[in-house]
């Protein structure tokens, strides 16, 4: 598939299909994120993209708004922010608005309780995908702190369930060590 | 202090303090919302945290509509949804600013190399969560009996690697398609 022109209905489109979609929350739109801006449209890169995920990552406030304000800002300024924000928050805002004046209803139907149900293992799978890739990508580099920061990151967050933030100062750290220990090496 | 007031500061609090994702968030929200303000019983809060778990989009943002549909009506939940995403916009265009500026800087390309792996770390963690709640009905590390493991999202999750990897369908379709054929089994 060839780079997509862009326009700020496709950003506005993007960003609100991604964020109806993102059940869960979290680090969950970064995988559909990634899917679409740099594997659909391509117009973030790679590397780019995962720079934008962690400073995003960095700052307070849902991750589905902060990687949205990053997206909008790298494609289009202020402007695009406004239009990527108003695609995310949108469509939790109006599907919130209807429940909360029916909730009850809607948290004992049987329909929709199997269809959310059903979309559970659809959604995991999205992850798992994405993150096969992006390992892949990360393994590519042939960069062996890289591969090792990778698997301790996962088994500290995932068994300790150590806080992310602490994980993500420590991952930064290990990348300036390693700066200055190469820095040092080749003076 | 004004209704629409509150809601504005009350979720500008929670945008701006929230570091760590959704489960950060639950407890500023709990502080304000109930604690503080009295606008929404204990169970009350549990439902919408019940809510935000089976509905798309971050729960800061789906309480702040809750509530502020509860205490003001639509106007209500606009301005505590803005006020929620306001601390988010200011600080993310900041750094989207910096980086756009320093990215070629050496130090900053160090401390992103070594988050680069870490966030596919992080996600593979959200992944892992995700897969236990498909299969187990929660999210714990260890089920409590691993033979009770849900066949139905089993299969539902191997037909959408299948899809992902080898068709490379839309994720979106993908989702949607669990959906559809999860409630159809998991109904008959």
């Amino acid at each position: 598939m060839d780079q997509q022109p862009f326009t700020y209905r496709k950003l506005f489109t993007s960003t609100f299909f991604l964020s109806a979609f993102t059940f869960g929350g979290g680090y969950v739109i970064v995988p559909l994120m990634r899917k679409k801006f740099v594997e659909q449209l391509q117009w973030i890169d790679e590397e780019e993209m995962m720079d934008m995920v962690a400073i995003s990552q960095s700052a307070p406030g849902a991750m589905a708004v902060n990687t949205s304000i990053m997206t909008g800002y790298r494609l289009a300024g202020i402007k695009g922010v406004l239009v990527s924000v108003t695609g995310t928050v949108l469509p939790p805002l109006l599907i919130l608005s209807l429940i909360s004046y029916f909730y009850i209803a809607f948290r004992e139907n049987a329909v929709i309780g199997a269809v959310m149900k059903g979309m559970q293992a659809g959604v995991a799978a999205v992850i798992v995908d994405v993150v096969i890739n992006m390992g892949q990508n990360v393994v590519k580099e042939k960069d062996i702190l890289s591969d090792l920061l990778m698997i301790a990151v996962f088994l500290i967050t995932y068994l300790l369930e150590v806080n992310v933030a602490v994980m993500i100062a420590f991952a930064a750290i290990i990348g300036v060590v390693r700066f200055y220990y190469e820095k040092r090496k080749a003076a | 202090m004004s209704g629409f007031l509150a809601l504005l500061w009350s979720f500008f609090q929670v945008g701006l303090f929230s570091f760590g994702g959704g489960y950060a968030a639950l407890m500023l929200i709990k502080e304000q919302v109930v604690t503080i303000h009295h606008w929404l019983s204990m169970t009350q809060f549990t439902d919408i945290i019940t809510i935000s778990q089976m509905t798309p989009g971050p729960i800061a943002i789906n309480s702040a509509t809750f509530v502020g549909i509860q205490v003001k009506g639509l106007p209500g939940a606009l301005i505590a949804t803005l006020g929620c995403i306001l601390p988010s916009c200011i600080i993310v265009i900041l750094l989207a600013y910096l980086y756009d500026k320093y990215k070629e800087l050496p130090i900053l390309k160090a401390i992103l190399s070594g988050l680069r792996p870490a966030v596919v770390a992080l996600i593979a963690t959200a992944g892992m969560a995700m897969l236990m709640t498909a299969f187990y009905g929660s999210e714990a590390i260890v089920p409590k009996s691993w033979l009770s493991i849900d066949w139905i999202a089993v299969f539902l999750f191997g037909g959408s690697i299948l899809a992902l990897r080898k068709w490379r369908l839309d994720p979106i379709i993908v989702m949607i398609a669990s959906g559809i054929i999860g409630a159809v089994l998991y109904l008959l």
